[in-house]
């Protein structure tokens, strides 16, 4: 069982307050598409995917972007039972994407490192290990249901 | 994964461009990487002082910094240029080159906070992969 203190749940809380989910969902799947470019993998059905510019300007990819923040909306609205309802997120991941789980802190990082731009020091070192603490255990939720 | 020549010129523009502010992003980074990575500390269990806005830890950061710049001045030649400091690593500092790994996201985490504008995705993969190489040329001389 995850345990998180009053400081936790609140930084992570406020760090979502200030999200604009297709603005940072856009800009964290892009910034993973191009900074580790073999998860493009996953994307075959995409559309054009062939430089930075494509892929900062397809809307398939924003479009997704926005699936993944909302998705962890969820996580942060039910943050005392994420394994439970990550379960049928994880079986999708595994069963019908195939998705390799190293690649979930791969975009995790992404993420960490869109916010940090978004925030500046209003990011600091203790939200910064709120947040990071609060993703992997998303990632282990997602990986779950792996065999 | 080695870098392009188009990648070693994007790497060199920006550490020169963020260097009046290198050691703010130095002493940030460390002080992260112990708040964030509290095993961390380990190594330093010799500071009286381990907070992260503490003394020893900012001047750390700065020497550590000072290292990164070394290696962006000698991107050449990684490995052959980091030698001494590969050679303190493994023999007298001993640190687990797992931690390289997270002292670089830290680092991408501060630069992307100090120059949300500057640190596009592309400039961000080109300085990933260039301490992803410094991590590998320190490590060099452990086994």
């Amino acid at each position: 069982m995850v345990v998180w203190t009053d400081k936790e749940r609140a930084a992570i809380s406020d760090i979502f307050s200030k999200l604009d989910y297709d603005d940072v969902g856009q800009k964290c799947l892009s910034r993973c598409l191009i900074v580790y470019p073999w998860t493009q993998r996953y994307f075959g059905a995409f559309g054009n995917l062939y430089n930075a510019e494509a892929i900062m300007n397809n809307p398939m990819i924003a479009k997704h972007g926005t699936t993944v923040m909302q998705s962890l909306e969820r996580a942060l609205k039910n943050m005392d039972d994420i394994r439970n309802t990550y379960a049928e997120l994880s079986v999708l991941h595994s069963e019908k994407l195939r998705v390799d789980p190293g690649n979930f802190r791969l975009l995790s990082d992404c993420l960490t490192i869109v916010i940090a731009a978004k925030m500046g020091t209003a990011f600091t070192p203790e939200y910064q290990a709120s947040f990071q603490k609060f993703l992997s255990v998303v990632v282990s939720a997602l990986g779950r249901q792996y065999h | 994964m080695s870098l392009s020549a188009k990648e070693k010129v994007i790497v060199k523009d920006f550490f020169a461009k963020v260097s009046s502010r290198s050691d703010e992003i130095g002493a940030e980074a460390l002080a992260r990487l112990i708040v964030v990575y509290p095993q961390t500390k380990s190594y330093f269990a010799h500071w009286k002082d381990l907070s992260p806005n503490g003394a020893p830890v900012r001047k750390h950061g700065i020497t550590v910094m000072g290292g990164v710049y070394e290696a962006v001045s000698k991107i050449d030649d990684l490995a052959g240029g980091l030698l001494t400091l590969s050679e303190l690593h493994a023999f007298m500092l001993r640190v687990d080159p797992v931690n390289f790994k997270i002292l670089s996201h830290c680092i991408l985490v501060v630069l992307s906070m100090m120059f949300a504008e500057e640190f596009t995705p592309q400039i961000h993969v080109a300085v990933d992969k260039f301490l992803a190489l410094l991590a590998l040329a320190l490590a060099e001389k452990y086994r």
